[in-house]
């Protein structure tokens, strides 16, 4: 069997990509073409699409104002990821470094808030932070503050929001790299010399950098675009791109700024995300 | 062993426990291994090998006891401070790395310039025959060749003793011989003190100058292969290391260097008296007798002396070329002989066939009696 394909690379190419290949077409460059489609229309008075072709949605979308959020959108999604990659890493190692047994269980203890409706915890999020809320008890229990401040409608809020809706997206891809990871190689490099820290940054993050490379791109691109945590956490105040482009197909009715918008957001991170893998990959060429 | 100069003591362990949980896998082991000694440690799967190597290593720390490098108490110095390295069984070597990274990658911890670090990389593939393969990536090389990758990764940063666990494990069987050669000549050539576990005894007598014999944690025996072999000191060094014959009873008489035992049918069978200084028999005490098969002789006719010479019945005959293995009947028990095949002939009567009765002796002072 194997044999017949290695014979003939073409059809093993095409047998393997049938699947994936309808599922993409369907799904995704259809979809894909229809807002590539609307993005280069006018539109009538409700808001819907109309002809000739014209690229006056992208003149709108270069609008200073929209790239200022395009900016704000990204810095605060690369914090975010940072954040999700300094709490997801301990908690990554301390799973992968249990006895077997116990790490599917505490890996099913990540993913359990997942059944529950992503509104209903982001509503227990805006619960703990609302001004009588729990957060502002303990941080004048503390004596940080004297009197409740107002810590919703804040980027913070949303960044808090971000961050705890994708740390199992860090943490699942950073386990399943360490859960590999094989810790004689740590003691082989205390043993060359190399305390903590070094064999830290020489051998483990190297050997890792698949699932960190993974956990930051899945963290990354849907904070980009986030539209709901944006919505609730920022309650209108603090916004970003993913909730202006919902708002053009919405109650603004311009459904050609929105797809540009849409479009523009997605060739931005598909470089970021390309130039991130390139930084990564010298070190992964040996795997 | 006690008087041995203490200045040519590389590294010793002093009464050292190690506790996993209630079992202690390391039990009360004093043991002193000499600078530039080829020492073995030998022991069945779970005796203790991996886990004193470790604490030598700085990987565990002893529950009690202490551990000293050069005459200095190790106590909680991490593994990156110790002047010691260690060829991992599984070779450990890093997987991102190519040959020469992975042995530069000591030299470079210790902040040696890059001049230097490339010169002795160099010499250091040069010492393992790899030159030609620095470039490569570890998963790219053979077992042989990652096994000599891991030595010159750990000899080139010069420690003064090298840790090796079970290092040619890994090894099919004719690898393994030559490694065992090339790994013993290196160590004459470098001068670096081997710390060798292995849990094959024909390894450790082949390749080392002493062998530590271990069982269940504890230390049984330090000494040269010949020792080892020829004067084992308790039951289970005789049993473990080559082939022997056991033969139980009691004490019937102390002679000087000599005892005498009288097995349950009656037989006196004598032997040296073995096992250390504090270990002399009493009469009355239960003790064994080992024999080994080579130093036992088998003849048609009754010898002219009487001591150790009992009439046996053959009971299997085994041809192996160089030498003829019989198994014959003393009493119940089984006794193995081997007869060396001394004369080159093709005359059947010249062996022994089951069911015949022969004659069996061996000398006393190729036997030994052990009481533990
Ligand atoms: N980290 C550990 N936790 C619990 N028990 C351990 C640990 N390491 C070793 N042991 C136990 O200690 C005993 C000695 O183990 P060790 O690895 O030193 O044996 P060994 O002589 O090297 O055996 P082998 O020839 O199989 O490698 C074993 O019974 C083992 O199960
Ligand atoms: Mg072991």
């Amino acid at each position: 069997m194997m044999q017949r394909f290695r014979e003939r690379p073409g059809l093993r190419l095409f047998s393997l990509m049938l699947p994936g290949g309808f599922w993409l077409i369907v799904f995704f460059l259809i979809p894909l073409a229809v807002i590539g489609a609307i993005s280069f229309m006018g539109r009538d008075d409700l808001g819907s699409p109309t002809l000739p072709w014209t690229t006056d949605a992208y003149a709108q979308a270069f609008d200073p104002i929209y790239l200022q959020l395009f900016l704000f959108s990204m810095w605060l999604s690369l914090l975010t990821t940072l954040a999700t990659l300094i709490i997801a890493m301990p908690v990554a190692l301390f799973i992968a470094r249990m006895p077997k047994k116990w790490r599917n269980l505490m890996i099913f203890l990540v993913m359990i808030p997942f059944w529950t409706n992503f509104l209903v915890r982001t509503y227990a999020l805006l619960f703990l932070l609302r001004a009588n809320g729990p957060m502002n008890n303990i941080l004048m229990g503390v004596g940080l503050i004297q009197e409740p401040i107002s810590l919703l409608s804040t980027p913070f809020a949303v960044w808090v929001g971000l961050v705890y809706g994708n740390l199992p997206f860090m943490i699942l891809p950073l386990y399943s790299s360490l859960e590999k990871f094989d810790w004689t190689l740590i003691e082989a490099a205390n043993d060359l010399g190399a305390n903590t820290v070094k064999a830290f940054f020489r051998v483990m993050l190297p050997l890792t950098a698949p699932g960190l490379l993974a956990g930051s791109i899945l963290t990354f691109v849907p904070a980009v675009g986030s539209y709901i945590t944006v919505e609730l956490m920022g309650g209108g105040k603090t916004t970003m791109i993913g909730r202006v482009i919902a708002t053009q197909f919405g109650t603004a009715g311009n459904w050609p700024l929105g797809s540009a918008m849409s479009l523009i957001l997605m060739v931005i991170v598909t470089l970021a995300a390309v130039l991130y893998f390139r930084a990564g990959r010298g070190e992964r060429m040996a795997l | 062993m006690p008087d041995t100069p203490t200045a040519d003591i590389g590294v010793e362990l002093r009464d050292v426990v190690k506790k996993f949980g209630e079992v202690a896998a390391v039990d009360h082991v004093s043991l002193a291994v000499r600078n530039k000694e080829f020492f073995a440690m030998l022991g069945p799967s779970g005796c203790g090998k991996t886990t004193c190597l470790r604490m030598i290593a700085g990987f565990e720390r002893p529950t009690s006891g202490e551990v000293y490098i050069n005459g200095e108490a190790q106590g909680a110095t991490p593994p990156f401070e110790r002047n010691v390295n260690t060829v991992f069984q599984s070779y450990a070597l890093f997987p991102h790395m190519t040959v020469a990274q992975n042995v530069a990658f000591g030299l470079e911890m210790r902040g040696v310039a890059a001049p230097e670090v490339k010169r002795r990389v160099g010499e250091a593939l040069e010492l393992v025959r790899l030159p030609h393969l620095a470039s490569r990536y570890p998963k790219q090389m053979s077992g042989g060749q990652q096994q000599r990758v891991a030595l010159a990764r750990a000899l080139v940063n010069r420690p003064q003793v090298l840790l090796l666990d079970e290092p040619l494990g890994a090894l099919d069987q004719k690898l393994r011989k030559e490694m065992q050669l090339e790994l013993k000549s290196l160590q004459t050539q470098v001068g670096i003190t081997f710390v060798f576990v292995t849990h094959d005894q024909e390894e450790a007598l082949t390749m080392s100058d002493r062998i530590c014999v271990m069982s269940q944690g504890h230390a049984l025996q330090v000494g040269t292969p010949v020792e080892i072999y020829e004067r084992p000191n308790c039951r289970f060094v005789a049993d473990f290391i080559g082939e022997t014959n056991f033969i139980d009873g009691t004490v019937s008489a102390v002679n000087g260097d000599f005892a005498t035992l009288k097995t349950a049918a009656g037989m006196p069978v004598t032997g040296r008296i073995g096992g250390g200084p504090d270990a002399r028999p009493t009469v009355g005490a239960n003790a064994t007798v080992s024999v080994r098969p080579e130093k036992i002789t088998l003849a048609e006719k009754a010898p002219e002396s009487g001591v150790n010479a009992h009439e046996v019945r053959v009971f299997s005959v085994g041809y192996v070329g160089s030498d003829t293995r019989v198994v014959v009947k003393l009493g119940d028990a089984n006794i193995d002989v081997w007869e060396q095949n001394s004369v080159s002939t093709l005359d059947p009567n010249y062996f022994f066939r089951p069911g015949e009765t022969a004659w069996l002796t061996f000398k006393p002072e190729n036997a030994l009696v052990l009481t533990s």
